[in-house]
């Protein structure tokens, strides 16, 4: 409840933040997908944290899931195709004040925006980025991503994909300054809340790469894992995320991991019998970019006209 | 050998007056020429005179030695009078090896009025093919009628540094200074300044090696000069074109810059990333020329106006990019300086071939402002009011300079600082209720913008055609409205234009008009066909997008227009359909007449005489054909 600390005492807060104050209008997407589930979590997560909707940032890219700053009613940045995250970086860079998220898919991220992507992994700027991975292109209705199955049957290749499926976590983990990668299901919302929140209490890049479901393109690849929960591998550690028991007690197949261990969870991460969920890495130690984008952003306009003048003196004649 | 060869111990003559000279120093990469280059503008400009250099760079980091592409140095023309371009052949060249004046010479650098000062070294080269290069260059040099002075310069600094290549570039300053009758103790002032960093040793060397070349001159040149003063009373800057946009990008109170090193644009971002912190300031190295505008888009949208700096192949990859800013309405600062093209082009040299990518490169309709300074100190200038223009009217400002502004340097009026060039602060103030993202003005098109922290102002910028409160709409009649708003704009921009100032009369025969860095080539060639009798004029055009205003008014009163830039066209009458040169293009469609064009590729900025040539050829008063210029307009 609002407000209600602990020792039963109330603090009145003059702005409270209920899940209507981020809901914004009818998501679009088709019934069963994953996306609905990914946005109310996060919804939860900024009325849990009551996050100020003008002080939070949703910047996406292109593609079903890049619709999402659409159904937030924050300020949004629904780009271009593969650019969410020089978008991103650029609004944290001078204004370290915004709380970021970026929504992204497979192809988004993994392929248009491959580049980028390694890069905002090693800028380490702290925000959230969640990887809607369906393992197909939804929006332009059936083609193969970097994430497809090999086998996968899709209208660029009919007979299957001829390729073995890029794993973005073993990407991620293998950027250097790499400081959070985790993964979850987008039905079990439980789970998926606490790797969400995890992500964002995380100081630095946090990638979170969600098993998505698209009923309509690419259902059979997380149909088993649906009905099988031994086909879902939890990894959990004292030191990784604190999920529920409600989120939790499905899963036997199990794996104890030291989130710290980056060796390690490139083992988990990489394995491709079972959908490995749970906190794989992080480490707030490393370097965090807009901690040095943002020097000097209080500097005042006589500084600015000081440093000017001293500029000109050094080409004066 | 040359006419005016001359024996150890020549008497000192008594110094010749002159209103300007264009002096060369070239040589190998590597060889100091642009230290000494900078250094003797330096002195010259803090003497008086009136300077414009020009760096001759090679596109390779270390050419070969004595290579003719590898022709490295620094070309300076000073005057006692303010210096608006590199003017045309250079009347004194010192040399360090005689191939890399056939770099020049394949530049039509040189004439008959040069004297050419040449190392002789290689006369004695123990390597035999250097010695009959070297040879067969002086007969050919002495053929074409230059006018070459042999100098032991080698032998000479052997006697102060161990290895004297390492030295020749100040002993050449030295000569140089003697030439001109500069003030060794202020030349003496700038050597300590410009080697301060390596420390006292180093200084005291180059002063011993100033004072030899003073003295070796004295010895082996018959001739001096004196170039009057000019009388200007105001402080003065001098640095070249990039780092008056830096400068410019500080003082309009931007304080981000993302860039991807490109030539010949990064030597802005260079001086920046040194300095900008004092400002509060931030240079950002991105990961590609995409991300490099993704990210200034980023901290646009946030409220923080942005700046990019690119040229020719970057401008290629910010397209998608720019086309949001224009659909989404984010001011940006995009500063393209222009280079030879197309695709990698010619990197490190001058062209005016980008215009139509700024006017058009974006699908559907993109319209922009775009500006093109047409001086070093417009450069500085444009900055300031591009960021502003950005903010006023919710767009990207493209500010096109080139090759040839970014690397010259000459002198302007110090700028009296002013706290209003500055951005203001980012509004976090609540946002009025009920105000949409896009609440266009109908006749302007201006709306305001939220910027993120302002509360009750949340919207989700998009790319997608969008109503007004910035919701995604595929109807007709949104997108038409949006179209018609970004578009009005640019007519509301325009309303508040004046007409541009027509260089000479008023009216006349012929109209040249020119855009960017031609400015200070093209008035000088008007004033000397005017000083010839002919009946010209000119007019420079600052604002490209929107359109300056008057032109038809202007245009009317001459009886052929004609555009010069350096750019390709299809020589008029060429073929059946000649295509025109770029500003051409954009004032035929726009003012629906026809206009005349004369453009060239030659990777080098136009010299006066060059385009008094084009003047008279226009005019009927030369025969055209036989014309260089029109040889070089074929692009043969």
């Amino acid at each position: 409840m609002f407000g209600l600390k602990q020792d039963w005492s109330l603090d009145v807060l003059p702005r409270y933040f209920t899940l209507d104050d981020y809901e914004s209008s009818v998501p679009r997407w088709c019934a069963g997908c994953g996306d609905h589930g990914i946005l109310t979590t996060v919804q939860r997560i900024c009325r849990d944290k009551q996050l100020l909707p003008e002080k939070t940032v949703c910047v996406s890219g292109i593609g079903c899931s890049s619709r999402f700053p659409h159904y937030m009613s924050t300020y949004g940045f629904h780009g271009l195709h593969g650019r969410a995250f020089p978008v991103a970086c650029g609004i944290k860079s001078r204004r370290p004040d915004l709380d970021v998220w970026v929504a992204t898919g497979d192809g988004d991220c993994c392929s248009i925006g491959a580049g980028h992507w390694v890069h905002a992994v090693r800028y380490n700027m702290d925000m959230v980025a969640i990887l809607f991975d369906n393992n197909v292109y939804a929006l332009t209705k059936k083609q193969s991503s970097p994430t497809s199955q090999i086998g996968q049957s899709t209208n660029t290749h009919p007979k299957g994909a001829p390729l073995p499926p890029l794993n973005p976590s073993t990407t991620t983990l293998s950027i250097t300054n790499c400081s959070f990668v985790a993964q979850t299901v987008d039905w079990n919302p439980v789970h998926m809340h606490e790797t969400l929140k995890a992500a964002h209490e995380h100081k630095g890049f946090s990638f979170v790469r969600i098993f998505q479901r698209c009923p309509v393109f690419s259902e059979e690849c997380f149909a088993e894992a649906q009905t099988d929960p031994d086909l879902v591998q939890l990894v959990e550690h004292d030191n990784g995320l604190q999920v529920s028991e409600s989120g939790t007690r499905i899963y036997k197949n199990r794996r104890t991991h030291d989130p710290s261990d980056l060796v390690q969870a490139m083992a988990v991460s990489n394995q491709t019998d079972v959908l490995p969920i749970g906190l794989l890495y992080q480490n707030e130690t490393m370097p965090i970019y807009n901690e040095y984008s943002s020097v000097g952003i209080n500097s005042t306009p006589e500084d600015k006209i000081n440093a000017l003048n001293h500029q000109l003196d050094r080409f004066a004649i | 050998m040359s006419k005016a060869t001359t024996k150890n111990g020549t008497a000192q003559t008594k110094p010749q007056t002159i209103d300007e000279h264009i002096v060369e120093i070239v040589c190998d990469s590597g060889e100091g020429a642009q230290k000494a280059g900078t250094l003797f503008a330096t002195i010259s400009a803090k003497m008086g005179n009136g300077i414009w250099t020009v760096e001759i760079i090679p596109a390779e980091i270390k050419p070969p030695a004595r290579s003719r592409e590898g022709a490295s140095g620094n070309r300076i023309r000073v005057g006692s009078k303010e210096m608006t371009n590199a003017g045309d052949e250079a009347n004194l060249v010192v040399a360090l090896n005689e191939q890399v004046l056939y770099g020049r010479l394949s530049q039509d650098a040189y004439g008959p009025e040069t004297t050419i000062l040449l190392e002789s070294v290689w006369a004695t080269d123990p390597d035999a093919n250097i010695r009959d290069a070297y040879t067969a260059a002086l007969a050919d040099f002495s053929a074409r009628g230059l006018n070459v002075i042999e100098l032991p310069i080698h032998e000479a600094c052997s006697e102060l540094m161990t290895d004297p290549r390492l030295g020749k570039n100040i002993f050449v300053l030295g000569i140089l200074c003697y030439i001109y009758q500069r003030d060794t103790a202020l030349a003496k002032q700038e050597i300590a300044n410009i080697f301060a960093k390596k420390g006292e040793k180093v200084i005291s060397t180059n002063h011993a090696l100033l004072d030899a070349g003073v003295e070796f001159a004295i010895k082996h040149i018959p001739f001096t000069y004196t170039i009057p003063n000019m009388d200007v009373t105001d402080d003065q800057v001098v640095m070249n074109g990039n780092v008056a946009v830096a400068l410019g990008v500080m003082a309009s109170g931007m304080d981000m810059v993302s860039m991807y090193p490109i030539t010949p644009a990064t030597s802005a971002s260079h001086y920046l990333a040194g300095v900008f912190d004092q400002a509060g300031g931030f240079v950002h190295q991105a990961e590609d020329e995409i991300a490099a505008i993704g990210f200034a888009l980023g901290a646009s949208y946030a409220g923080k106006t942005a700046c990019t700096i690119t040229s020719g192949p970057g401008m290629a990859l910010k397209t998608e990019f720019i086309g949001l800013a224009v659909m989404s309405e984010i001011p940006i600062v995009i500063v393209n300086v222009q280079r030879g093209g197309p695709s990698t082009g010619l990197p490190t040299k001058v062209e005016q071939g980008d215009l139509l990518n700024a006017m058009y490169a974006a699908t559907g309709d993109a319209p922009k402002i775009i500006m093109a300074p047409a001086t070093i100190e417009e450069s500085f200038y444009s900055i300031i009011t591009a960021r502003q223009l950005a903010e006023a009217f919710r767009t990207p400002v493209i500010v096109l300079t080139d090759a040839n502004l970014a690397t010259g340097q000459t002198l302007y009026k110090r700028p009296v600082t002013k706290e209003d060039w500055l951005a203001p602060p980012i509004d976090q103030s609540d946002w009025h209720a009920g105000t949409p993202a896009y609440a266009w003005n109908e006749e302007t098109g201006i709306s305001p913008r939220p910027i993120p922290g302002q509360k009750g102002g949340e919207y989700v910028l998009t790319g997608l055609a969008h109503t007004p409160e910035s919701h995604v709409a595929y109807n007709p009649q949104a997108n038409q409205v949006g179209c018609d708003m970004r578009s009005r704009k640019i007519a509301a921009l325009e309303q508040t234009f004046t007409p541009p100032k027509v260089h000479g009369d008023e009216s006349g025969d012929l109209l040249i008009v020119g855009w960017g860095s031609t400015l200070g080539a093209i008035e000088e060639a008007v004033d000397r066909a005017r000083a010839k009798g002919h009946k010209v004029s000119s007019v420079h055009l600052r604002y490209l997008s929107p359109m300056e205003v008057g032109l038809e008014e202007i245009f009317a009163k001459f009886k052929k227009v004609m555009t010069v830039e350096i750019n390709y066209s299809d020589p008029m009458g060429s073929v059946a359909h000649p295509r025109p040169s770029q500003l051409a293009m954009m004032l035929r469609a726009h003012l629906m007449q026809e206009v005349d064009f004369w453009s060239i590729v030659p990777g080098q900025p136009l010299g006066p005489n060059q385009i008094v040539g084009v003047i008279e050829d226009k005019l009927g008063t030369t025969k055209p054909s036989k014309k260089k210029n029109e040889k070089a307009g074929a692009g043969k």
